[in-house]
């Protein structure tokens, strides 16, 4: 009895692994082809920009990532967009506001807010970026805790708020107050981390369109974050990708929110100026 | 592509591979879970023919944490031969139950959904009739992890 | 995670007897596999959906076993041709027994 179970089994692998063969012959029309990401840039708004074919992540995925991205039914992303819109309608902390009572419809009150962060804070002195906004409206405006960095709500708030924005080109201003920031994010840029000893340069603007083992490199832009990525399952804000692209060259990652992280999360966006927001991008 | 396998042709197979002391070498590497037992259980011992399956899957997964993958099952559906189940395996994953679609008579012989995939493998299909025929399919998938780990 | 409503799109609601209708679906939720280790090594319980039904007036149309090897935020697609008008019921359950519904009026001419 046990050797027929064995030998049933036998059979059906056997008769697997003939299926397998013969199909995987036919590869005359592969996916395993690279992902046609030229030809669908933006020119750079001037000829400063290192890169002048600026160019989405979106065009570095597979077929199916794009498609998942374009169904808005399907992207598991608008599970965050729909959270924020819950999170904006409710009332919290002592003063018994909630977003939407400053602010009113999202829809036409952040229009473009999104696309301009991080943005110079007069008050504070420094930049500021989108979800470090929200919890000054959490903490000053509405007397409410302010919610901790990648945090599902706080993670919400920022894809809602930068959703709204979507389609909008990145429009970050680096002048003036800003100089000193943005000049602080390129040295980052093109400093080497870790013990692979590599800067962002080398990978998103040096080999780009170029696999890095079986990773397609993009250009490392920022236009669609917080990102769904496929790998988390989950959205994934700008900081916690940047730290990871630092622990993965087996460097001390910056922590979220540091100055460091400001400081690129404003040379990063500046380098994508131009390209359209896509939060919630799907990404792998 | 499908071509059937009749019990005498697949047991000579499966005995000539078995002499050979090949045993279970059904994909890029040996299958590290016991799916070849659940296809058994599934089928009731009853032997699956390698026809109708269709699989759909990217021949190289973006992420193995979220593919997109396709299943149906071709021909004519008859009040005798509907398709009753699907059962999905992976056997180089941990473990080798994806998932199970089960059908009604309102049914189109078809579903899909996402999937996490270890490794690269062959993922298979198993389709269940009405009246106790099976059918199967396989499809290689790649399955890699990213450049720097990342 | 309750508070986010599950998806559902159906591609027509109104058909002639014999029509197909093609249904989409996608809940939020972790699908936890049962195979990670949290930060102080310890296995994280696996918590997955582990039925999904859609039933039509109380007759099953189709239903679907899931196991750790399907995504978070599960997306379902199937397709059949309804009998009659009435209530497409949805149920999504998990391991812990949560029980997420949903419902879309269908008719049949």
């Amino acid at each position: 009895m046990g050797l027929r179970r064995v030998v049933c089994g036998m059979a059906l692998v056997a008769a697997i692994a003939a299926a397998t063969a013969v199909g995987s012959i036919a590869l005359a029309e592969s996916d395993l082809e690279r992902p046609h990401w030229q030809g669908h840039a933006v020119k750079a708004p001037s000829k400063d920009y290192p890169i002048q074919d600026i160019t989405s992540g979106f065009w570095f995925r597979t077929k199916d990532t794009q498609a998942l991205q374009e169904d808005d039914f399907n992207n598991p992303g608008f599970f965050a967009v729909e959270q924020g819109e819950q999170l904006w309608a409710k009332a919290e902390g002592k003063a018994g506001k909630s977003c939407a009572s400053c602010h009113q419809d999202a829809a036409a009150s952040m229009k473009g807010v999104g696309a301009a962060m991080p943005k110079w804070n007069q008050r504070l002195g420094r930049p500021v970026n989108l979800e470090q906004q929200i919890n000054i409206c959490r903490s000053e405006r509405m007397e409410a805790a302010p919610w901790k960095f990648g945090s599902a709500e706080l993670t919400a708030m920022t894809t809602y708020v930068r959703y709204q924005s979507r389609g909008m080109p990145v429009a970050v201003r680096v002048d003036g107050p800003m100089t000193p920031w943005f000049e602080k994010g390129k040295a980052l840029y093109y400093t080497r981390h870790g013990q692979l000893d590599l800067a962002c340069a080398n990978c998103h603007e040096n080999n780009h369109g170029k696999y890095l083992r079986a990773d397609f490199l993009s250009q490392g832009q920022s236009n669609g974050f917080p990102v769904y990525r496929l790998r988390d399952q989950r959205l994934v804000p700008l900081d916690e990708r940047m730290q990871g692209c630092i622990f993965d060259v087996r460097g001390l990652p910056y922590a979220p929110l540091s100055d460091e992280f400001l400081a690129l999360e404003l040379y990063v966006a500046w380098r994508g100026n131009g390209l359209p927001v896509e939060t919630p991008a799907v990404r792998n | 592509m499908s071509h059937a396998l009749n019990r005498r042709q697949a047991l000579a197979v499966g005995a000539g591979a078995c002499a050979a002391g090949l045993g279970f070498a059904a994909g890029p590497a040996l299958a590290v879970n016991d799916y070849a037992e659940e296809i058994i259980k599934f089928t009731g011992g009853n032997k699956p023919v390698g026809a109708r399956v269709k699989l759909d899957l990217p021949e190289l997964a973006e992420n193995g944490n979220t593919v997109s993958m396709a299943v149906k099952v071709d021909g004519a559906m008859t009040a005798e031969s509907h398709l009753e189940e699907i059962l999905v395996l992976a056997p180089n994953n941990p473990n080798a139950r994806v998932v199970r679609f089960r059908f009604s008579p309102m049914s189109v012989p078809e579903a899909a959904t996402r999937i996490r995939l270890a490794e690269s493998q062959n993922v298979i299909a198993v389709a269940k009739m009405s009246d106790g025929t099976c059918f199967f399919t396989a499809r290689e998938i790649k399955v890699t992890i990213g450049g720097c780990g990342g | 995670m309750a508070e986010i409503k599950p998806r559902i799109r159906l591609d027509k609601k109104d058909v002639k007897k014999g029509d197909t209708v093609e249904v989409k679906t996608l809940v939020s939720h972790d699908m936890e596999t049962g195979l990670r280790h949290d930060a102080d090594g310890k296995l994280v319980p696996r918590l997955i959906i582990n039925k999904f039904t859609c039933e039509l007036n109380g007759k099953l149309v189709f239903e679907c076993d899931p196991e750790s090897a399907v995504s978070a935020n599960p997306y379902f697609q199937f397709k059949f041709k309804p009998e009659e008008s009435g209530t497409l019921k949805f149920t999504w359950i998990d391991d812990a027994g949560t029980t997420t519904e949903a419902t879309e009026t269908i008719k049949v001419s």
